[in-house]
């Protein structure tokens, strides 16, 4: 105790000598630190090195959400894409796209946020050469190809696509329609790099440099991350407190005792365990909002077993046969919503999201589900196995409760039964090998709030994450036609007729929609969670 | 004595090579790594190519990745994780914190274990000896990740005695907790260990004659019971110093630790070849070592041992 009194003694002397300082030279200026305390909050290690284009999981985006600002920002509460360091993005074809990027940004090293800042960061994003994971998102970009072809060498460097106009403009040329493009640059893929990105790659992963609100102090991988408030930050987003230091750690049941014991001011992942005793834990201090993240059961496709025609009857009847209302409530606490489509309600209605386009099908229908899954020919094999990675998410319990449901409804207790996988990368990679039999677990997290971002990714025929290869030919064209309208209503609609394309063969069976989930200690205030499940961070107050 | 030592280091390549194989193997039979990077969706064929290519993944396991791999090892390189660190960057920042975590664990079953085994031992059938047996009974029975949440949350949170989770700097004030935990279990056999040779030995001859000569009873016990006594402990903690690093992924978890077994849970989750195969190897080598100490520690505790 001694040692910290001494410290702040100390430091409240130099605290005293630089006030002094400043007022014998008799400078106005506000000296740094003006925005409070600093926030504690739980983090995971990201997977990947901090990269815009190479992070491609909540705990990375994070941070990058925290440290840059791109084009476009998704509003936390409604979604919606807004214009952001974009002056101006003007299109007359939907496919060719002039960007005018504001005045006065800078990076927080003082570099100028420039067309080339942007132009940079999307070439080397797309290089193959970088083997940066989001490299797909450039993939609509002309020339995509070239620089990363699907086989062979590269034989680009840049997108033959994306031209600096001049130090504001850019423009860039798609291979095909799509008039939502401009949406998608909130993604943190599309977010500008600095030079010093490029001239010092390993410093800069060391301690990331951004253009976004809060500026990286010191980051010690694996353990923990400061970031501060950026006092020259020019958005009209300003980090309200002064700084947030993120603390990984390995469970977030340790992080919640945490919280608990006063330790850590937020954490944004409440354990499943300890949802029992959050109400009483934290009252109102837990937020469960919805996220825009879906859960489905998918189907392969590549087994003719399940693609012969009539069991778009079986799996209709499967869908009715699962009992989402008890689930969600028993098993998850009401952390998941019914689903009842293949969206998610955080588009809203405006974006896409339909509440009750399934229908019947997504309700629980014992007696239906029975003589359609007879109808259709019966379970292929006799049985469902569904398969589910077991060392993660708690999966185990919600594919039996799954598997009971149907057996109840079939009234065979051997209609369904679960199948894990050790590992969540042996799942990806039998699911890459198209080796499952039956149903497997797929859950979708969206990377920018559009109904297209939820359905074309998955359905469309060769999709990058259409694992269950299903196909259609009218889905495929509803898609393009909604891709090519430019009037946004129009273009939802498109999509919703596509999507009840999906409902009609019951491609894949939704299940639920997932809530983010966060509880925060009694110092903060304006706590909120955005549509992507994390912390809106720049708007939480310390007390 | 150093024909001896050579010997048994001789004795250990074998199992070094034997040992890293099989982590090796066993880590590779778990399916493509790259799969698992891109999350729940799928990577794209050409960056996955890329990826592979990059960690060495795309040739066959045996020989090859494994030769490759080793050759490597003896220059100290241990190739780089999945989130772009080297290895032993991971091996620089872990290690020191569970050696620390380690050493807090044996000095407790050292210090703690032998004084209770002694005083049960030298008191056999009385309270004493039946209230230490019974405790040690419960430590045993109890599984440390109980054991340890408890003690989280009793200390941590409803007393306040203590942080729940250890700071980055893990210094040894706040590994106390956590070493006591995951000593508890090997503490307890200490403690039994040491009660059991106390009481054999005591009714011996040497301690009887010891005695006859009219030694100072503290001297007896000390110089005579306790150097013959210790053998058997000795044996157990030097095998537990590496038991201990190596399971320490359960009671690091729980105090938020981030030494190995933190590190060798998040590569086993990731799949990621590089790290655990690394943190194994280092495990195995420390292992090793800490067994030849075990028996050279034999001859020094009892002079009839002697070794070729």
């Amino acid at each position: 105790m001694r040692g910290t009194a001494h410290t702040r003694r100390a430091a409240g002397a130099v605290a005293a000598v630089v006030a002094l300082a400043a007022a014998g030279c008799g400078g106005g200026g506000s000296a740094g630190g003006t925005g409070g305390a600093v926030l504690s909050s739980s983090w995971g290690d990201p997977q990947n090195p901090l990269e815009p284009a190479n992070t491609n999981e909540v705990q990375g985006g994070k941070v990058l959400d925290m440290i840059f600002r791109g084009l476009k920002k998704y509003d936390p509460r409604t979604g919606r894409a807004t214009d952001m360091l974009a002056e101006s993005i003007d299109t007359s074809d939907s496919r060719n796209f002039t960007i005018r990027v504001k005045d006065g940004w800078t990076f927080s090293d003082g570099e100028k946020v420039t067309a080339r800042s942007f132009v940079d960061a999307w070439n080397y994003g797309a290089s193959l050469r970088n083997s940066q994971k989001n490299a797909f998102f450039f993939a609509y970009i002309d020339g995509y190809d070239k620089v990363h072809p699907a086989h062979g060498k590269q034989s680009a460097d840049t997108l033959p696509g994306l031209k600096v106009v001049d130090e504001r403009t850019f423009t860039v040329r798609l291979n095909q329609k799509f008039s939502a493009f401009p949406d998608t640059f909130g993604y943190p893929a599309f977010a500008p790099l600095p030079r010093a990105f490029f001239t010092d790659h390993a410093a800069w992963l060391a301690k990331p440099v951004g253009n976004g609100p809060y500026a990286v102090e010191s980051y010690t991988k694996g353990s923990q991350m400061f970031l501060r408030k950026w006092d020259g930050y020019p958005g009209d987003d300003k980090a309200l407190n002064g700084g947030v230091t993120l603390k990984v750690y390995t469970d977030n049941n340790t992080a919640y005792t945490d919280l608990m014991a006063g330790n850590l001011d937020l954490v944004d992942d409440v354990p499943a365990a300890q949802l029992k005793n959050v109400a009483g834990d934290l009252g109102d201090r837990y937020l469960n909002t919805p996220a825009g993240i879906i859960q489905t059961l998918s189907f392969p496709y590549y087994d003719k077993a399940w693609n012969r025609p009539g069991t778009e009857k079986v799996r209709t009847g499967l869908s009715m046969a699962i009992d989402r209302r008890q689930i969600t409530e028993t098993i998850f606490n009401r952390t998941r919503t019914p689903a009842t489509d293949w969206t998610s309600p955080v588009l809203g209605p405006a974006g896409g999201y339909k509440a009750g386009l399934c229908g019947r099908a997504c309700e629980y229908h014992p007696d239906e589900a029975r003589k359609l899954v007879k109808e259709g020919g019966g379970i292929p094999g006799g049985q469902v196995r569904i398969t589910y990675n077991a060392d993660t998410g708690s999966h185990r319990q919600w594919v039996d409760a799954v598997c009971n449901s149907i057996n109840n409804a079939l009234g065979n207790g051997r209609a369904c039964v679960g199948n894990p996988v050790g590992t969540f990368a042996d799942f990806r990679n039998r699911i890459g090998r198209h080796e499952m039999t039956g149903p497997f677990r797929a859950g979708w997290q969206m990377d920018y709030p559009l109904i297209q971002d939820f359905l074309q990714p998955m359905y469309y025929t060769d999709a990058p994450s259409n694992d269950g290869k299903w196909s259609d030919g009218d889905f495929d064209k509803l898609v393009d036609r909604a891709n090519a309208e430019t009037d946004q209503a129009r273009s939802v609609q498109l999509f919703q007729r596509a999507e009840e394309v999906v409902r009609d063969h019951m491609a894949a069976i939704p299940l639920w929609y997932q809530n983010g989930s966060a509880g925060y200690a009694e110092r903060l205030s304006g706590v909120a969670l955005n549509p992507f499940s994390v912390p809106v961070y720049n708007e939480i107050k310390v007390r | 004595m150093g024909r001896y030592v050579l010997r048994r280091l001789l004795q250990m390549i074998p199992v070094f090579v034997g040992s890293t194989l099989l982590i090796f193997l066993m880590v590779n039979v778990m399916g493509d790594p790259v799969a698992g990077l891109c999350g729940e969706r799928q990577c794209d064929p050409a960056t996955a190519a890329r990826l592979k290519q990059e960690f060495g993944l795309d040739q066959p396991v045996f020989p090859q990745q494994y030769l490759a791999y080793m050759g490597r090892v003896f220059t100290g390189d241990f190739g780089t994780a999945f989130n772009g660190q080297k290895v032993t960057e991971l091996m620089a920042t872990a290690f020191p914190v569970t050696i620390r975590l380690t050493v807090v664990a044996i000095l407790l079953e050292i210090v703690v274990g032998i004084t209770l085994g002694v005083l049960s031992g030298l008191r056999r059938g009385r309270p004493v000896d039946t209230a230490v047996l019974l405790l040690t009974l419960v430590v045993i029975s109890v599984p440390t990740f109980v054991t340890g949440l408890v003690l989280q949350l009793l200390l941590g949170v409803k007393w306040g005695w203590i942080r729940p989770s250890v700071s980055p700097d893990a210094g040894f004030g706040e590994l106390l907790v956590p070493g006591l935990v995951l000593a508890s279990v090997s503490l307890a056999y200490v403690t039994r260990l040491t009660r059991t040779s106390i009481a054999e030995n005591k009714r011996s001859d040497y301690v009887r004659t010891a005695v006859a000569k009219g030694l100072p009873r503290r001297r007896v016990i000390t110089r005579h019971l306790l150097r013959n006594s210790l053998i058997p402990v000795v044996t157990f903690i030097g095998f537990d110093i590496g038991a201990l690093m190596g399971g320490a992924i359960v009671t690091e978890r729980i105090f938020n630790i981030h030494g190995v077994g933190y590190q060798l849970y998040q590569g086993i989750l990731r799949q990621n070849t590089q790290t655990v195969v690394g943190f194994v190897t280092v495990l195995v080598l420390i292992f090793l070592v800490a067994n030849l100490l075990v028996d050279l520690l034999y001859a020094v505790l009892d002079p009839r041992i002697r070794y070729a």
